[in-house]
């Protein structure tokens, strides 16, 4: 299947109506609605209906959506769940995600509200890993549920769990991401690093960037968008790749053309795999906008 | 909506946003009180939504009073929505009278 | 010497009908300070001025200024009436103007702006005149034509000689060039200096120069120096402001006129000064420079001079005091009148050298029209500026605006006021993408082909009313209000009273 691009998830607090109103304009691949931590506890509900709507508004309707419900235990889990549900939400992000249990309780309440409101379209999964039992588990968790769509790492809860705090480097995160990234690949899902916080710090936001899209990641959760074209700028393919890319999907439309079977390019075959990643470099392409309409 | 209203309040008073105030009345019907930096080119258009809105919940015998600061339709219908749910100490909103 | 008359012969007189040379008796240097005047009343006295006359000012200082207040009030209590305002333009800080219209002192306005509660006054019907509006350039034009013939200019300055030599890059309420107040020096049949400190003789290079200055008055301040900037001078945070901007970089990077010794006008605000910077990330990264930056300048295009990005800023008004000190500071920093920035009848305007500029908007419409004196409800609460000059003159004018302001929309079916016709419009830039004037086929093709966002304006109208709803008409009365003037003074649009 084609990969969908997730370089940017651009975190926007449901009680911020000034966010929720505008994030769209700046593109992010997903926007993710928060209704958990930003969210004070007396605007529950505000945020909740606030999202409820947003859902449905036409600004959200060429853009995935992800909204961080409260947790199940809460009084507002299952609120959250049934309004996000309803008016449309492609993926739900679960907040601290430990055990294969924390999925699986999520997936069938998802799968009460999708039967009683007679929703088809499945409702995805993102897990957000925050603690040292969750990045233990992260290997079970990607794989335990057909609705999960990717696992993310949340660095800030995470650090404290581990006894330590973020760096610049980020040597403490070092085995969390990993064990994410190879969890994330093992089960064909996708990989998402976590926040960086200090929005002023270009270089620093850069930097880590490059690290985490080095290491094999899809993307990153971000809070300011701001950050997003910086993002999207270091993901943005080199011309060399997308040359590569052309080339091959010229190789395999002409195989098509010709009625071949095997696809070649330069005497070497070119199989599944290979046409996904030279898709998937002209998506970054056209996205980037370093590759225009007419190409 | 069949239970008795408190006075409750949602929304803020930032730009983009609406801050609407419910205060249970003793006359019929559902009076409501406009004020809007846009009031020129669309006080019309939101008194009627909010109207709409309101009468959509049932609700009855109620004053609401709108702060606008220019915000969105929808903006406006969540924050009404908000604050009836709240002036009726509902908690479990029927969604699919909401949307 | 007595009997010169008898030196010539008769005939030797016909050509020239001149007096015989008389000697006086006066002792030399008697004059020197004769200029200076005790008070502005005094000055006011001296000028000559009468009732139904036309004064003038200029902007320079735009919301710092504290001059017109003070000179108005001044005459005001000298009982004048029935007098013609020509200011340059007028800003928030003018609205006591409003009482100097209900006294009768002022009815008639000449001005490039109209802000605040003077502009909603006047919407309101508060003068029996329209209030003429016209462009940087235009009111040159106007002045040149005749139409406005100037009696006394009353002109703040931070510095002056006795003898009526000024500039605006150094004292205590720096504003930098003074190429407003040039025209009205220039101009006017009597001119007044007003300055906050008197300099030692010859106060050179001046801006406003001895043989055209009449009167010289000392004053306790002419403005707010804290004031003076036109709003934010920092890089904005705005993360709206830096989307339009990092969009209206890229345009300009493929536009097909990024190339070395290209040249450029931005404005003032967030979003302006951001596509500054962004520009110039751009021209370092390709070994790109400007030949020069024109208009109104900020301290943005004053570190691209610093920087060896741009090569000479021709500048007609400074709009923070970075600029007004490098206006003084940096040989390559050059101050120009309105008449050779953008009057279209001079024989020499640098927007007729200008490749790209960059503007705002308060309204546009499916014809590319540009509104940047009405608001979306009806009231006077802008100004002309250099907008309809400079879009008519640059090879590429780019309107940069977000597509909605709140629930205001900014694209729109018509525009309340035309300002700027779309025919001089080129790219309207907004948050939701980018519309090109149909007739630049080349450029949309270029524009696509880089993977920038571009829609028919169509589609940014609709966006903009799905978003905000259909407004409602805004209800006028017959009254014509403001008189739109277009560059060469035709009438481009009229404003009406708010019913």
């Amino acid at each position: 299947m084609k990969q969908k691009l997730r370089r940017s998830m651009l975190f926007v607090p449901g009680s911020n109506t000034g966010m929720v109103c505008n994030a769209f304009i700046y593109k992010p691949d997903t926007v993710m609605f928060d209704l958990e931590d930003s969210v004070a506890l007396s605007e529950k509900d505000s945020a909740r209906m606030m999202v409820f709507h947003a859902l449905q508004h036409f600004t959200y309707k060429n853009i995935e959506t992800a909204v961080r419900v409260n947790p199940l235990n809460s009084p507002f889990g299952l609120l959250d769940l049934e309004a996000v549900i309803r008016a449309g939400v492609d993926i739900i992000r679960l907040p601290k995600t430990d055990t294969v249990d924390d999925v699986l309780e999520m997936e069938q309440e998802i799968a009460d509200i999708e039967n009683r409101i007679g929703r088809e379209k499945k409702t995805l999964l993102l897990a957000a890993i925050e603690s040292a039992l969750g990045v233990v588990n992260a290997v079970d968790i990607a794989r335990c549920s057909k609705r999960m769509m990717g696992i993310a790492l949340g660095a800030e809860d995470f650090v404290r769990d581990l006894h330590t705090q973020r760096t610049k480097e980020g040597l403490e995160l070092m085995a969390a991401r990993n064990q994410i990234l190879l969890a994330a690949r093992a089960a064909k899902i996708g990989a998402f690093d976590s926040v960086f916080s200090d929005v002023k710090d270009k270089e620093g936001f850069m930097h880590e960037v490059e690290y985490i899209k080095g290491l094999g990641f899809d993307g990153k959760s971000l809070i300011n968008p701001t950050q997003i074209p910086w993002l999207h700028k270091a993901f943005e393919p080199r011309q060399k790749d997308i040359n590569w890319a052309i080339e091959v999907l010229e190789a395999a439309k002409d195989a098509k053309e010709r009625g071949l079977g095997v696809i070649s390019l330069d005497g070497k075959m070119v199989d599944a795999p290979i046409i996904l990643r030279a898709e998937w470099i002209i998506d970054l392409a056209k996205a980037s906008g370093v590759l225009g309409e007419e190409q | 909506m069949s239970k008795k209203l408190e006075t409750a309040h949602a929304g803020t008073l930032e730009s983009s946003d609406a801050f609407v105030r419910v205060i249970p009345v003793d006359a019929k019907g559902i009076e409501i009180e406009l004020e809007s930096t846009v009031e020129e080119i669309y006080g019309d258009a939101i008194r009627a939504l909010i109207l709409e809105t309101a009468m959509a919940m049932k609700v009855d015998g109620v004053k609401l009073i709108v702060q606008d600061k220019g915000a969105l339709d929808y903006v406006i219908k969540a924050r009404v929505q908000t604050a009836i749910l709240r002036a009726s100490s509902e908690t479990q909103p029927n969604w699919s009278a909401l949307s | 010497m007595k009997d010169i008359e008898k030196q010539f012969k008769v005939e030797d007189l016909t050509s020239v009908n001149a007096p015989f040379f008389r000697a006086k008796e006066k002792a030399k240097g008697e004059d020197r300070r004769a200029k200076l005047c005790e008070s502005i009343e005094e000055a006011i006295k001296r000028s000559g001025l009468k009732d139904g006359m036309t004064i003038s000012f200029h902007h320079a200082f735009r919301g710092g200024d504290l001059l017109i207040n003070n000179v108005m009030n001044v005459i005001a209590k000298m009982g004048f009436k029935n007098l013609r305002l020509a200011s340059s333009s007028l800003a928030s800080v003018h609205d006591p103007i409003v009482e100097h219209i209900k006294n009768g002192v002022v009815t008639e306005i000449y001005t490039s702006g109209l802000r605040s509660k003077l502009g909603e006054a006047i919407s309101k019907g508060l003068m029996e005149k329209p209030v003429q509006i016209h462009s940087h350039g235009g009111r040159v034009h106007l002045i040149q034509s005749g139409e406005l013939k100037i009696d006394v200019a009353f002109l703040g300055v931070p510095v002056c000689d006795a003898f009526g030599n000024a500039n605006g890059y150094s004292g205590r309420s720096k504003c930098g060039s003074l190429g407003y107040a040039m025209i009205d020096a220039q101009y006017a049949d009597y001119v007044v200096v007003l300055t906050e400190s008197l300099e030692e003789y010859p106060n050179v290079p001046a801006s406003l120069h001895q043989d055209q200055v009449d009167a010289v008055v000392l004053v306790d301040e002419v403005g707010d120096p804290s004031k003076i900037g036109a709003g934010e001078t920092r890089m904005t945070t705005n993360p709206k402001e830096l989307l339009l901007a990092s969009h209206t970089a890229k345009l300009i990077e493929h536009s097909g006129l990024f190339k070395e010794g290209f040249s450029i006008q931005t404005g003032t605000g967030g979003a302006s000064l951001a596509t500054t910077v962004f520009l110039s990330e751009k021209m370092e990264e390709k070994g790109i420079h400007a030949s020069f930056g024109l208009g109104g300048i900020t301290g943005t295009m004053v570190y691209m001079l610093k920087r060896g990005l741009i090569k000479t800023l021709l500048d007609v008004q400074s709009f923070d005091e970075f600029a007004a000190k490098s206006l003084g500071e940096n040989k390559n920093h050059i101050e120009i009148s309105a008449n050779e920035y953008a009057n279209p009848s001079s024989k020499g305007a640098s927007i007729k050298q200008l490749d790209i500029v960059v503007l705002s908007a308060l309204e546009v419409d499916l014809d590319f029209n540009v509104n940047v004196i009405t608001g979306s409800k009806g009231f006077l609460r802008g100004a002309s500026g250099g907008h309809s000059d400079t879009a008519a003159e640059a090879k590429l004018s780019i309107i940069v605006a977000p597509l909605t302001r709140g629930r205001l929309p900014t694209v729109t079916k018509r525009v309340n006021t035309i300002v700027t016709p779309g025919s001089t419009v080129d790219v309207v830039v907004t948050d939701q993408g980018i519309a090109v004037n149909p007739k630049n086929v080349e450029l949309k093709a270029r524009l696509k082909k880089a993977g920038l966002q571009i829609v028919e304006m169509q589609e940014l109208y609709e966006r903009a009313i799905a978003l905000c709803g259909e407004p409602a008409e805004i209800k006028y009365t017959d009254k014509v209000v403001a008189v739109i003037r277009y560059r060469d003074g035709s009438i481009i649009d009229v404003v009406r009273q708010l019913a």
